[in-house]
């Protein structure tokens, strides 16, 4: 699991990790929408040249990013050879049944192109400059208005910190059991698709019994512990709004604006 | 000596299973280390879990430091216990290091100046300061459980009850571990109860208390337990290294002592048997 990227965290000191976890989680929420509302090769540039920079301060190699974008490759490849061909207008140059190459077209695939990147990017940068309690944290305090409407927050934002806690011990143990199994003869990965789904209930009935088992133990240890409920607790980290997010959303909102000015109406 | 543990004649059974305790009682001295020792199903962990109110008692009385355990004290009581399980893994609550020391401290609504220092000062005390960033994935098994040690040190309690806290570790990582507990035991004034198989373990304890089938064998100075090796063996528990040794030395026509030795007095014993030779 070498190039699994979701949630993979790379330490730094940059700009870009000293952000805090909600303005960060908010930032590329907003960035995203912002993304659609671009049109133009302007208002591309100008979402291009901001992301750029974001990834410079955050310090981390470019490297990295071609890695989260290689899994989505197809996904992407697929989507803009889709534009390319069905979309009609402007000046064709290659025509053959329902597939058409025009300008128009060829533009469009450039812009779900730039489009899929910068979506790649910004969420690349999140996860690879935020650690994910820090996400967790995040979530719990963009998601704070909700406890009005008596939505659990906190019983949120525990899961998800124990989730992403056990997502490499799970990961463990798959591979203990995939080898056990595998040792007992078991052929993940070859035959027919019936095959392939029947050689997985060996590893994944295991995997969920082993999973109920942390879950029985881990209560325990965490009644032992004092856990009552999680409402009633405080609060070892805090991550603070901080100047930087300040001028960060200041940069962000701006870019926000001028794409809305120059963007084709 | 003062009883900081009273267990009276408790009897209790898990659902749809026969009588695990009948009217079984037993006490705790203060200050002590007390082993219980006993086979797989003897039921030493659920009296642990019992004495923590993690499972509800069904008749009889467990008071633990002049509290009854009941819903009332429950989390009194769980202020004065801090319980170290068997698996590293499944204890570990906070998503690195710093965060599951905290996690008891948390739940206590420590203030957040106050938690930094005793985090500080806990993570220093087992050895585990530079490790405050790691996640658990990239700790090893008695790094885990030193980090689980920190959690109920912070919280200092009076009692520490481990669990067949060792049993997942290699004999380096259970020797480590023992000898924190047992500094942090003198540092503190703690009582310590350890659940264990480790035989050896429990001859370095104070109290050995036997348990075979949901009922006390025995329970005395390990020096008076361990000697007879038979009545060990026959509940299914073997007898320390030094033990087995000097029965291995009476085969061989050594007459040796009957009486239990540890290490240190074997190995001046067997000094004194070769210069008066």
């Amino acid at each position: 699991m070498s190039n699994f990227l979701f949630g993979r965290y790379l330490p730094g000191k940059s700009w870009v990790h000293q952000m805090s976890p909600q303005s960060k989680l908010m930032l590329s929420f907003y960035f995203v929408i912002v993304i659609f509302f671009a049109n133009n090769v302007w208002t591309y540039a100008s979402l291009s040249v901001l992301i750029l920079i974001v990834v410079v301060m955050s310090g981390v190699s470019i490297g990295y990013f071609l890695k989260g974008i290689r899994p989505l490759i197809w996904l992407i490849i697929f989507t803009v050879l889709l534009q390319i061909l069905f979309s009609s207008g402007g000046h064709v140059y290659w025509h053959f049944g329902p597939f058409s190459v025009s300008d128009t077209s060829l533009i469009n695939g450039g812009y779900i192109f730039v489009r899929f990147l910068l979506i790649i990017m910004i969420s690349t940068v999140l996860t690879l400059t935020t650690t994910p309690l820090a996400i967790a944290d995040g979530v719990q305090t963009v998601l704070k208005p909700l406890k009005k409407v008596h939505f659990p927050v906190d019983t949120l934002a525990l899961m998800l910190s124990i989730a992403l806690r056990f997502v490499p011990t799970l990961m463990d143990e798959m591979e203990t059991i995939l080898n056990a199994q595998r040792s007992r003869g078991v052929d993940f990965g070859s035959g027919s698709l019936k095959h392939r789904i029947q050689a997985a209930v060996p590893l994944l009935v295991p995997l969920f019994t082993g999973a109920i088992n942390h879950a029985e133990n881990l209560s325990t240890a965490m009644e032992a512990r004092g856990f009552t409920d999680s409402e009633h607790r405080s609060k070892y980290r805090v991550y603070r709004w901080q100047r930087k997010d300040t001028i960060s959303w200041v940069a962000f909102l701006l870019v926000g604006v001028l794409v809305l000015f120059i963007r084709n109406n | 000596m003062k009883d900081i543990i009273q267990i009276k004649n408790i009897s209790f059974n898990y659902p749809d299973q026969p009588l695990l305790f009948d009217k079984l009682s037993m006490d705790v001295h203060e200050g002590e280390w007390t082993a219980i020792i006993g086979q797989n199903g003897s039921g030493k962990s659920t009296l642990a879990r019992l004495i923590d109110g993690l499972i509800v008692l069904k008749s009889g009385q467990i008071v633990v430091d002049g509290l009854t355990v009941n819903d009332e004290n429950i989390f009194e009581i769980r202020n004065k216990i801090g319980m170290v399980f068997q698996n590293p893994e499944d204890q570990f609550v906070g998503a690195t290091v710093e965060d599951d020391v905290a996690f008891g401290l948390e739940n206590r609504q420590v203030p957040r100046e106050e938690m930094h220092r005793i985090v500080e000062k806990s993570l220093r005390q087992v050895g585990m300061w530079e490790f405050r960033d790691r996640i658990p994935a990239n700790l090893s098994g008695g790094q885990k459980q030193r980090v689980a040690i920190a959690g109920i040190v912070a919280l200092s309690p009076k009692i520490i009850i481990l669990d067949e806290a060792t049993s997942m570790l290699d004999p380096r990582g259970r020797q480590e571990i023992l000898s924190l507990v047992n500094e942090i035991k003198k540092q503190n004034k703690l009582t310590v109860i350890s659940i264990t198989h480790d035989i050896d373990e429990a001859a370095g304890a104070d109290w050995v208390i036997v348990v075979n089938n949901g009922a006390i064998v025995e329970e005395d100075k390990p020096d008076n337990i361990f000697g007879d090796i038979e009545k060990l063996e026959s509940i299914g528990l073997s007898a320390p290294f030094t033990s087995q040794l000097m029965t291995a030395l009476k085969a061989r026509g050594i007459d040796s002592h009957s009486q239990y030795l540890n290490d240190e007095r074997l190995i001046t014993w067997i000094k004194k048997l070769i210069s008066t030779k």
